[in-house]
């Protein structure tokens, strides 16, 4: 399968043949790093080979189009309830730089005891069967092609069918995974002694697969109510997992610690978190670090959480990351929007390439508060981890609710997370094994009289699907009625129509976002602002932040909504895009005729950036060609121009206008045109306006020849010139 | 029942790892989970879940649904502790069958009497 960077992703081909499917590899990539990485006009320090597809950052325009790519592995969770939906949804984020896509369980998988088939539809997730990996796979592998990286395929191993996922995993060349048995323990209220053993198998199978084994320990900042307090539990938690998988024979360089900065602001977020940060770096040495942005505090205010993230990035660059995870900044108020995928990626990969090379110069301080902080944390956790061997072990130490507790530890809050050892779900299920027990299969942990001094434990029957994946057996759908055939109905049958609908989350959900500040109390504001939704034509307006200026003057609210429109593609006023000429045709035509050009900024702009993108030689800007370009700098008045076009015999006046209050680039642009006319030298002046805020149509309805907004060239500009100069001695 | 509330004595509790070294602290760090950690991997060593049994049989070319079958119908009749795959595989061997013939087999409902000897 091959995607065409002007193609939609094709959703039969991806369901076509997955019984044949096979994972081109197994494992978890990481990112190529170069040390010292010319890319563009900067030498990088921290960086990682580029892709052949991006987008760029939006500054990128400024600095020759690079999109240099950070030596982290980046992180986006998707989870929109349909696999079908999250594949577009991973194509725009690799092209955004995400080379770890997270795929999160649909609602109560963790309780299923057995695996799921087919493509039954999920809540706040999806349900992970091996038709949905191999579906995703499979269009991962084609997305990877397109971006030119690897990407690198996660979920999770949780829940009472950990080992089954596990060998799923493994099978299907799933490349990430949380496992963590206290996962199971605290927060879904699986029996301990049936996680702990689940878990040693499952981590056995994930480490011959070479799967990167994320703990679940961040859940407890999210959990605790004052979470920069459970930090010193925090570190006997990644230690208990991190101790257990290594027991189970899990390489160091598999187990990646998922760590969480605990605060933000207006906390004093550095002072606090950083210290933790250093203290886990230097206690968990030899680990990989999966720094994650922090998902406790935000609500509705996207920028809010994005500036939060920004912070928790910094963190990771001043200490270090294997895995860069990032939040999406609307996580807080809804299941997460597709493009707010791209935001949380491009919110690291900005933050992480502007920080590139920073701890050159930069240090932290091996004395003072910094590292007091950091004894005094691992202090804490060494008392934690007696009070656990005091208290008779773990199991005695959870059913204590010694854990998830707010206190600062050894302070106690006694609001800790209880569970009874043999309460919970698959209570009673952990069965004594004979000395009769054997499992012929490869990566089995524990007591097993199949295990062989010599050879695999499969080879009396010709070897395991972990040696022979042709055995694996292959279940397509169980369901007839909720499965991905019956949910493409729809949507394949309007993409061929040509229908067009607006969306967030799911093919034509039809959801748009609206952004109003009303100018009242906030209770006025809100109800206001529904009203004005609801008039727009909105089904279902509801409010999803609320953004206070002023108890009085007003607030800024977000309303999201049912636009319930379909739009056809062949019914829209497409507008005719001429291609410009042959660079070669230009310059033929340009330097046979010596042709002057004067230009400027108008009005009181300082901008200038963007006019010297068309005029530059070095911005391949229209000197290239021969023009005779006589940039007369900024801010320059309209007579000005004029008096210099006069002067040299110029043929062409080009105007760049960006700061547009008032609609001052209108009036410039029908100044421009008047005075033009008023001199007498309208007929023989090309006159081209630019600017971000320009458009052909908005400039030629101001008296300009032509208009140049955003993504212009100066082969456009040059190639829109000689036409029009041509046309002129034709007459 | 919760742990009771306590004020935080770290202060007076910190006084014994005062006089350990940085690199000492973190050598008692991972001693301590150690001894946290040993009692539950030789619970795992010794013991299976029906999950594990199910993943073993899945590992032996089976489908998730045979898997299911074949370990709920071998845990009722107390038989997990043996190992569902090496209960199917030597039903195969004394019946001269496949793997997966013996499982059909089971979930047919025969040869039940013939997997512990």
């Amino acid at each position: 399968m091959k995607l065409s960077p002007d193609q939609k992703l094709d959703l039969r081909e991806v369901l076509a043949d997955l019984d044949r499917y096979r994972p081109r590899r197994k494992g978890w990539t990481w990112r190529t790093k170069i040390a010292e990485h010319q890319v563009g006009a900067f030498l990088l320090k921290d960086s990682s080979t580029n892709l052949a597809h991006s987008v760029p950052l939006p500054s990128a325009h400024a600095f020759g189009n690079i999109d240099p790519q950070c030596d982290f592995v980046l992180t986006t969770e998707i989870a929109s309830g349909r696999f079908e939906d999250d594949l577009r949804r991973m194509r725009m984020a690799a092209w955004h730089g995400a080379d770890h896509i997270m795929v999160i369980r649909t609602t109560g998988q963790s309780h299923i005891d057995g695996l799921i088939e087919g493509t039954p539809e999920g809540v706040g997730g999806i349900p992970i069967t091996r038709k949905q990996l191999r579906a995703t796979r499979k269009a991962l592998d084609a997305i990877e092609d397109e971006v030119g990286r690897p990407i690198n395929f996660h979920s999770y191993v949780s829940g009472v069918a950990g080992p089954e996922i596990a060998v799923l995993f493994a099978e299907e060349g799933v490349n990430g995974a949380h496992q963590d048995p206290q996962y199971n323990v605290l927060y879904r209220g699986i029996n301990m002694h049936r996680s702990f053993v689940d878990a040693a198998e499952a981590k056995r199978i994930m480490a011959d697969a070479g799967i990167l084994q994320l703990d679940g320990a961040h859940n407890a900042n999210a959990t605790a109510k004052e979470a920069w307090k459970v930090t010193p539990e925090l570190f006997v938690q990644h230690a208990i997992n991190t101790a257990y998988s290594r027991a189970v024979g899990m390489p160091a360089e598999l187990i990646a610690l998922s760590t969480v900065p605990p605060t933000a602001p207006p906390a004093p977020k550095l002072r606090l978190d950083l210290p933790y940060a250093v203290a886990l770096r230097e206690l968990f040495r030899g680990y990989k670090f999966r720094a994650q942005q922090n998902t406790r505090y935000i609500e509705a205010d996207t920028m809010e959480a994005t500036v939060t993230h920004v912070l928790d990035t910094l963190i990771s660059r001043l200490t270090s990351a294997d895995v860069q995870s990032t939040i999406t900044p609307d996580e807080g108020r809804n299941i997460p929007w597709h493009y707010n995928n791209v935001a949380g990626v491009n919110t690291a990969r900005q933050t992480l390439m502007g920080l590139d090379g920073v701890m050159e110069q930069l240090q932290l301080t091996q004395a003072g508060p910094l590292q007091a902080q950091v004894r005094e944390l691992t202090e804490r956790a060494v008392l934690f981890l007696e009070e656990i061997v005091a208290g008779g072990g773990y199991y005695a130490a959870v059913a204590a609710g010694q854990f998830v507790d707010s206190g600062y530890f050894p302070e106690r809050k006694g609001d800790g997370i209880v569970r009874d050892p043999d309460g919970g779900d698959g209570a009673g299920t952990v069965i004594a094994r004979t000395t009769e027990y054997g499992a012929p299969v490869c990566s089995h942990f524990g007591n097993n009289v199949s295990a062989r001094a010599t050879g695999k434990p499969c080879d009396e029957y010709g070897g395991c699907t972990l040696c022979d994946p042709s055995k694996i057996q292959y279940i397509d759908e169980l369901d007839a009625e909720d499965n991905v055939e019956k949910r493409l109905q729809t949507p394949l049958a309007e993409r061929a129509a040509g229908v067009l609908r607006p969306e967030v989350e799911k093919h034509g959900d039809g959801v748009v976002c609206v952004t109003l500040f009303v100018p009242a109390s906030p209770s006025v504001a809100e109800a206001a602002a529904l009203e004005m939704a609801k008039r727009m034509g909105l089904k279902d307006p509801e409010v999803i932040s609320r953004r206070l200026m002023h108890p009085a003057e007003g607030s800024l609210l977000e309303v999201k909504g049912v636009l319930d429109v379909a739009v056809r593609i062949t019914d829209l006023p497409m507008p005719v895009r001429e291609e410009p000429l042959a660079e070669s045709e230009i310059e033929a035509w340009v330097r046979a005729r010596d042709i002057h050009v004067v230009a400027a900024t108008v009005g009181e702009d300082e901008h200038s950036v963007g006019l010297h993108e068309i005029l530059d030689i070095k911005h391949g800007g229209i000197e290239k060609y021969g023009f005779r370009c006589h940039d007369l700098g900024t801010s320059v008045p309209i007579e000005r121009l004029l008096n210099a076009a006069e002067q040299t015999g110029a043929r062409a006046v080009l105007i760049s206008t960006i700061v547009t209050h008032g609609h001052v680039h209108e009036v410039h642009m029908r100044r421009l045109h008047a005075l033009a006319l008023e001199r007498g030298l309208r007929e023989r002046l090309v006159l081209v306006a630019g600017g971000t805020q320009v458009t052909n149509e908005l400039a030629r309805g101001c008296g300009m020849d032509a208009g140049f907004g955003r993504g212009a060239t100066g082969r456009d500009v040059a190639s829109f010139l000689v036409r029009s100069l041509r046309a002129q001695a034709n007459k | 029942m919760s742990c009771a509330e306590r004020a935080d004595d770290f202060a007076l509790r910190r006084t014994r790892l005062g006089q350990l070294s940085d690199e000492q602290l973190r050598a008692r760090f991972w001693t301590l989970v150690d001894d946290i950690v040993a009692p539950l991997i030789e619970e795992a060593r010794l013991h299976t879940t029906p999950s594990i049994e199910r993943s073993i049989l899945l590992r032996m070319g089976f489908s998730s649904i045979e898997a299911k079958g074949l370990v709920a119908r071998m845990h009722e009749r107390g038989l997990l502790g043996y190992g569902a795959g090496r209960l199917v595989l030597n039903l195969a061997k004394s019946k001269g069958i496949s793997v997966r013939a013996a499982g059909a087999a089971l979930l047919a409902g025969r040869y039940w009497e013939d997997l512990v000897r």
